[in-house]
Formats: C-alpha cells, sequence, structure tokens
C-alpha cells in the first residue's frame, strides 16, 4: 500500500496528461446500435430494492461486504 | 496504519477520476424513472425467519431534481445455534428509513441520502453522497460514492450499556460498453470501521481447566478497528437469441486476515414480449480471522477472542431461479410501465471450523459435528413507473 501511495501522484500526473489528449475519442458502438444493450435483459440491477436486498443478507451472513456493483451508499444496518 | 494508507489510496483514485472526466465532453445523463418500487422479502433459515415490507417512492421536481423515500422492515424471529447456544429464542424488529435527492447539473448526477435504521438495542445512521458520470459518447459511466455511517449500539436488558461504532465506505465503479453486445464493470470498495465492532450477546469458549469434557463461555472481545477492500469485476453478454449470461467475480480482503472470494454466473431467457425467466448460481468462500476459534485452550488466552461464525472459515452456494412479467405502455391510468417479479434462492452454509454445540448426543469439546445450515429467501417486488 505504501508504493501505491508513492506512485499514485505519478500515475495521477501521467493518466491526466493522456486524458487531456484523448477528448476526441469516438464512440465505437453507436447509440443505434445499442438496442440490445438497452434490454432489460443486459441490465445488472432489474430489480430494483429486491437486488440491493440479497446485498443485505448476504452482508449479515459473510464477512466480506462491498463492491456488489449497483447504487452505493452503504447498507445503513448491522 | 492500513487504513491510512487505503483511504490515501482510494482517495487518489477519486481525484484521477475527477481529473478524468474534467478534460471529457460529457453525454447528457438522465435522472432515475419516477416510480413506485414495492417488495416483500422473507428470509427462512437456520432457525431464523425475517420477513417484511419495503416501500419506496421516486418522484422528480421540475427537470433537475429527483427525491425518493423508502420504508424497510426487518421482522426477525431468531432461534439460530448462537443464540439457543447461550440465550432464549426472540422476537424483534428493525425498522430503516431512506431519504435521498438526485439532482442533475452539467451533464451530471449528484446523489445524497440519509439512513436511519433503528431496533431495540441498536440505531444506525448514515449519510451518503455519489457523483455519477458518463462520458465516451454514453459508452462509459463511472460512479464515485462515499459513505460515513455513525451507530449506537446498546443490550437489551442492561440500560447502561451503550457503545459505538463509526463506519466510512469509499466506493468507485466503471461501467463500460464493450461492443453492441457486451457490458463490462469494475468496482472498488474500501470501507472503515472503528468502535465497538462485536456482537454484545455473542460468547466465546474455552475448555474447563477443571473438567476437561466440559466448556466454559467467555465474552467475544474484537479488535476497534478494521479496515476492508472488495474488488469487483462483472461481464454482461447478450446471446444470439434474447437471451442474456453474466460472469461476476469479486475479490475481498481484510485487516482481521479474511480472504474472501465470490463467484457467480448468471442466465436471463426473454420467453415473449412480457415474461423473462432468469437463474443464477453463487460460491462463495472465506478463510477465518486471525482471532477466531471454535474452542479456545483456556480462559482470555489471546487478546481478541472470538467465535462468530460469520468470521470463521466457511463456504456457501446459492442457487436462484425468477420469473419476471413486464409491461411497458400499459393502458393502466397514470402507469407508463410495470414489471412484477418473483424470485427464489436456496442458500446452503457449510462451516470448516465452527462446531454445532447443539447437536444431540454426547460429545466432547471440539468433536461436536461442524455447523451447516440452508435457507430460503422468497421476493416478490413490484414497480411501477409513472
Amino acid at each position: 500500500m505504501r508504493i501505491l501511495s508513492i506512485l499514485s501522484p505519478i500515475l495521477l500526473a501521467t493518466l491526466f496528461a493522456t486524458a487531456s489528449g484523448c477528448s476526441s475519442v469516438e464512440p465505437w458502438v453507436k447509440p443505434y446500435e445499442r438496442d440490445n444493450l438497452a434490454d432489460p435483459v443486459m441490465s445488472l440491477s432489474r430489480h430494483g430494492k429486491a437486488d440491493s436486498y440479497m446485498n443485505h443478507v448476504y452482508q449479515a451472513r459473510e464477512s466480506a461486504r462491498g463492491a456488489e456493483g449497483g447504487s452505493g451508499g452503504g447498507c445503513g444496518c448491522n | 496504519m492500513a487504513a491510512t494508507d487505503g483511504n490515501r489510496f482510494v482517495l487518489s483514485a477519486l481525484l484521477l477520476i475527477v481529473l478524468l472526466l474534467s478534460g471529457h465532453q460529457a453525454q447528457a445523463a438522465t435522472l432515475p424513472v419516477d416510480n413506485v418500487d414495492v417488495l416483500y422479502h422473507r428470509y427462512d433459515g437456520g432457525g431464523m425467519v425475517i420477513d417484511g415490507p419495503s416501500v419506496l417512492v421516486r418522484k422528480s421536481i421540475g427537470s433537475q431534481f429527483s427525491l425518493s423515500g423508502q420504508y424497510y422492515v426487518d421482522s426477525v424471529s431468531a432461534a439460530s445455534v448462537d443464540v439457543l447456544a447461550t440465550a432464549s429464542p426472540y422476537k424483534e424488529e428493525r425498522n430503516e428509513y431512506t431519504f435521498g435527492i438526485d439532482y442533475l447539473h452539467d451533464k451530471s448526477i449528484l446523489s445524497l441520502g440519509f439512513t436511519n435504521s433503528t431496533e431495540n438495542d441498536y440505531e444506525a445512521n448514515t449519510v451518503y453522497f455519489s457523483l455519477s458520470q458518463e462520458f465516451f459518447g454514453g459508452m462509459s459511466t463511472v460512479t464515485m460514492g462515499y459513505a460515513s455511517g455513525w451507530d449506537e449500539v446498546g443490550r437489551v436488558g442492561n440500560d447502561s450499556f451503550s457503545e459505538e461504532a463509526d463506519r466510512r465506505n469509499y466506493q468507485l465503479g466503471l461501467s463500460q460498453v464493450v461492443t453492441r453486445n457486451s457490458l463490462v464493470g469494475l468496482d472498488l470498495e474500501v470501507v472503515t470501521d472503528e468502535g465497538f465492532l462485536q456482537n454484545p450477546y455473542r460468547q466465546n469458549r474455552y475448555l474447563d481447566p477443571n473438567d476437561s469434557t466440559a466448556f466454559l463461555y467467555q465474552p467475544e472481545r474484537y479488535p476497534e478497528t478494521r479496515t476492508s477492500t472488495s474488488v469487483a469485476a462483472r461481464a454482461l453478454y447478450y446471446l444470439p437469441y434474447r437471451a442474456s449470461i453474466r460472469a461476476e467475480y469479486r475479490y475481498f480482503s481484510d485487516t482481521w486476515g479474511i480472504n474472501a472470494h465470490t463467484i457467480e454466473l448468471g442466465y436471463v431467457h426473454g420467453l415473449n414480449e412480457h415474461w423473462t425467466l432468469e437463474g443464477s448460481i453463487r460460491y462463495y468462500t472465506q478463510g477465518e480471522a486471525d482471532f477466531y476459534s471454535d474452542l479456545f485452550p483456556f480462559e482470555n488466552s489471546q487478546t481478541h477472542l472470538a467465535r462468530d461464525k460469520e468470521l470463521s472459515s466457511l463456504s456457501g452456494t446459492t442457487l436462484a431461479a425468477g420469473a419476471v412479467y413486464e409491461w411497458k405502455q400499459t393502458s393502466l391510468p397514470g402507469i407508463d410501465r410495470l414489471q412484477f417479479s418473483l424470485l427464489v434462492d436456496w442458500l446452503n452454509f457449510d462451516y470448516d471450523n465452527f462446531r454445532d454445540v447443539t447437536a444431540a448426543g454426547d460429545y466432547l469439546p471440539g468433536e461436536e459435528p461442524l455447523y451447516s445450515f440452508d435457507a430460503l429467501v422468497t421476493r416478490a417486488s413490484l414497480i411501477l413507473e409513472y
């Protein structure tokens, strides 16, 4: 972790420099080609609160927590 | 020290994203659609039955704000192995309220919210903030989140017992369109806790010094800090017919010495315009905390002591199935879209070094059968968009 904190500023500077040069990147999947992606079968959080409920079920029975995807905000529970 | 380095790394990453975003023309973002999300949930297994409703209402105010409120209930009836070993079955209820506001500004969405959760012996408060933005022509979505929580831990039957626990979450997520049929997602989350982190009711056991065929109980004693890091990758692919496959992997590690892996595979199949069926399989495995033991050799044999089964070495498998009915452009007055889902999950947990002291029969301490249980989770969800 110490190496990461030393490297972070260098990484930041490099990526910032790179980023400012690639503002002309064109989307390679055009908006009119996204009908499959817009189909609900391609959603990671289609069931709304029913999906975040399962994270709560697992957090109460497993030590792992976090990076569940979807909207964050913490569980607000124990 | 680990917490400080973890925080610094995540803050650096967040700063990096802000810098990246500032260099790009963003696409127009959209606020979440106005909707009512009603859920009934039920968990039944391992001596626990937990059920209740959840109702969320979301309404936009003008074109820039969207307000949401959620009420959630857990009605608990508990007679789990931990409870039966050292206490009596009990019933309790947890009520949770969440209020949120989303603000669309300059092609970004800023979200702010507050959650309060109360039960007779525990109160949890969380404020959260997140920033989400699309860029590269809507091909990429980056979300950064921060949450801060402060909890008050009580103990039924002991009014003078009052402890506190604080928590901070740092989240970073990327969702990326790869081809016209595939998406990937990457998520990083660091969580730090400080304060009273153990369950005040649970106890651990040690060999009785006067009788090697018996054991005695002593209170749990956890460290007062914990920092965990999770990294997850997800991929979703649209098949040549109307169906998708999904794969997810998550790695978890914390300063208590626990490492965990989660793997999940899912399939969603479109039957017709209205109906879809889905199924998934999930496997989870974790190692034990450094200070965990099913049976300590003698009283206060080490600084930190835990026999909470969630800190032991365990594995879990979930098999899930569901059916979804979707009706777009409904003829119902005022309703644009309706979605009803019925989802059933079967969970099984096997413990590698947590023994069942409630098992019938005469066993020497440390020779009881290993504990395992299964549970059925049922969810019925109705989402109405208006």
